[in-house]
């Protein structure tokens, strides 16, 4: 599904509502292979909602998201299919609360991928081991801190290998001490290449990590560059006045 | 009695655990609650026994006493009946256990179906909705008898006769309602969040509800179901209506029947308490535990 010369994900017009309420007004938007980009912009601009229809989760009004060149907002598509190669990771994390961290990870392996019970927990080892939290994969959920929560969540999704990773503020809900260690997993995925779409707040990452940042506004991306150009530059009105906010919050 | 019964157990508790004294400052809160509980303890029983002695002594010497006490607390009676009684009890706790695996396996089929989404699944919905309605609404015994009467007088070819099979049934098809429901809350009570995480990893809908959806609403409405197991522990002497071979409560009557004396009955009650009553506080013990365990900020 990798190779065909085609963008890993690719936006097209997409419209959302809510009732009467308009939350995306037509996004267009191209995420090239091993390119991580970052989506920024005030609460209610439409942020997660972008990464829930880009997964399926939210039903498109209008437009299309295409796939490696497949149209997965078309009619008779295996949604099922689709979510397998698009991992995505809440801010709530959302993680299994009755299952141990090992069966959350392997839960989707065996009964999505059909992968067997053993195959799925080796590799679910391997990948806890990878992110420092293979001594607590029989521990349960509630029993770990918010960060090595969402590290958990992050490792679930990942266990899928997915083409694209969908990051929704993982770390708005941490306390401030542990957004580092969740902020270093999604760098060391960067590292490895994997294509990424980040919702966030943090800008001083957003700047780090990203290849490209957009800024929504108002259910459109009103402007998008390089961190370069959108953190020292800002081109549009509404940018200037969003960074402007956020370096009086001291958040950058 | 409830009330009072905790005190002395947290007392036990609190004073027979070893590790404790080794912390002073602990320990001497621990030393003050104790005198505190001691105190409480003396005043419960004290008051209890007072107002005990009093309602008893108001009772057995009231003017008709003699002829209550003949007619329901008849020691004789009591003695004659019991190991009668007690004995057919073992047939109401057959009905008990076979219905209830029936309707903890046909509920959770109606609460799946009504919470099925989409406009696909729209008959499954109603159907569920309208077999919880018209179950719910009817009375028990009224099932009962229409089952248990009605069947088997129709002689249906494949199908058992015999009464007592019918009103198990029909005990079973009037719980399923119920039962239904509580399921249905607790798998309203499963945040959307849940689903979606599951979705998003490219679950099915069926495999979502199946292993995330169903196994936290099971456990969340774990007490009602209990609560729901300690009517049909009752209902079960609603078979004695329809059927000719004696449970509990119909051989009490049948006590009754032949000696004008309703002590049977008390028996038959008691046979029912033992169960329901260790039953009611095993649930009670399970509802506090979950809520302790909420407000520690558990998700369960």
């Amino acid at each position: 599904m990798s190779d065909d010369g085609q963008d890993p994900l690719r936006i097209e017009g997409l419209h959302k509502s809510f009732g009467k309420l308009e939350v995306l007004k037509g996004i267009d938007l191209a995420v090239a292979e091993h390119e991580v980009v970052c989506l920024i912009g005030a609460s209610g601009s439409g942020k997660s909602t972008l990464l829930r229809c880009i997964n399926l989760l939210e039903p498109v009004n209008g437009g299309r998201v295409m796939v490696h060149g497949e149209e997965i907002t078309a009619r008779g598509v295996d949604v099922n299919r689709i979510r397998r190669h698009i991992g995505i990771v809440f801010q709530a994390f959302n993680l299994f609360p009755h299952m141990s961290v090992l069966r959350n990870v392997t839960l989707a392996p065996t009964e999505a991928l059909g992968l067997s019970k053993r195959d799925a927990e080796m590799l679910a080892t391997e990948m806890l081991a990878r992110f420092g939290l293979v001594d607590k994969k029989d521990e349960f959920p509630d029993r770990l801190s918010g960060g090595q929560q969402q590290r958990v969540a992050i490792v679930r999704a990942l266990a899928m290998k997915p083409d694209i990773m969908l990051l929704d503020e993982v770390t708005s809900a941490l306390d401030p001490e542990l957004v580092a260690g969740v902020l270093d997993v999604i760098r060391e995925l960067a590292e490895g290449g994997m294509t990424m779409v980040i919702a966030t707040h943090e800008m001083g990452f957003a700047r780090d990590i990203a290849n490209r940042v957009c800024f929504l506004d108002a259910g459109l991306i009103l402007e998008e560059g390089t961190p370069d150009q959108i953190f020292t530059a800002p081109k549009e009105a509404r940018t200037q006045q969003f960074l402007q906010s956020i370096i009086k919050a001291g958040r950058m | 009695m409830a009330v009072g019964g905790g005190v002395p157990d947290e007392q036990m508790m609190l004073g027979g655990n070893p590790r404790l004294p080794e912390d002073t400052r602990s320990s001497k809160i621990l030393g003050q609650l104790r005198a505190e509980g001691a105190k409480g303890v003396a005043i419960a029983i004290a008051s209890t026994f007072i107002v005990f002695t009093l309602l008893i002594l108001v009772v057995i010497r009231s003017e008709n006493w003699p002829a209550v006490r003949q007619a329901f607390f008849n020691g004789e009676e009591f003695r004659r009946s019991f190991p009668e009684i007690a004995s057919k009890f073992r047939r109401n706790v057959e009905y008990f256990l076979i219905g209830e695996v029936f309707i903890l396996a046909f509920a959770l089929l109606l609460a799946v179906m009504r919470s099925l989404p989409g406009p696909v699944f729209f008959p499954l919905r109603l159907m569920s909705i309208i077999y919880t309605d018209l179950f719910r609404g009817v009375p028990t015994i009224l099932v009962v008898y229409l089952l248990g009467f009605g069947i088997p007088s129709l002689g249906l070819p494949g199908v058992p006769s015999t009464a007592t099979f019918w009103a198990v049934v029909a005990l079973i098809l009037s719980y399923s309602a119920y039962v239904a429901e509580v399921y249905r809350a607790g798998i309203e009570s499963v945040h959307p969040s849940q689903v979606a995480a599951a979705r998003s990893l490219g679950l099915s809908r069926w495999k979502s509800l199946r292993f995330v959806v169903i196994p936290q609403a099971v456990r969340r409405v774990i007490p009602p179901l209990l609560n729901d197991f300690i009517g049909l522990q009752k209902d079960t002497a609603l078979v004695a209506f329809v059927v000719a071979i004696p449970e509990a409560f119909k051989q009490a009557q049948i006590f009754q029947n032949a000696d004008f004396n309703f002590t049977p009955l008390l028996a038959a009650a008691l046979m029912f308490l033992v169960i329901t009553v260790p039953m009611t506080r095993f649930v009670d013990w399970l509802v506090a535990r979950q809520r302790g365990k909420r407000q520690a900020g558990v998700a369960l």
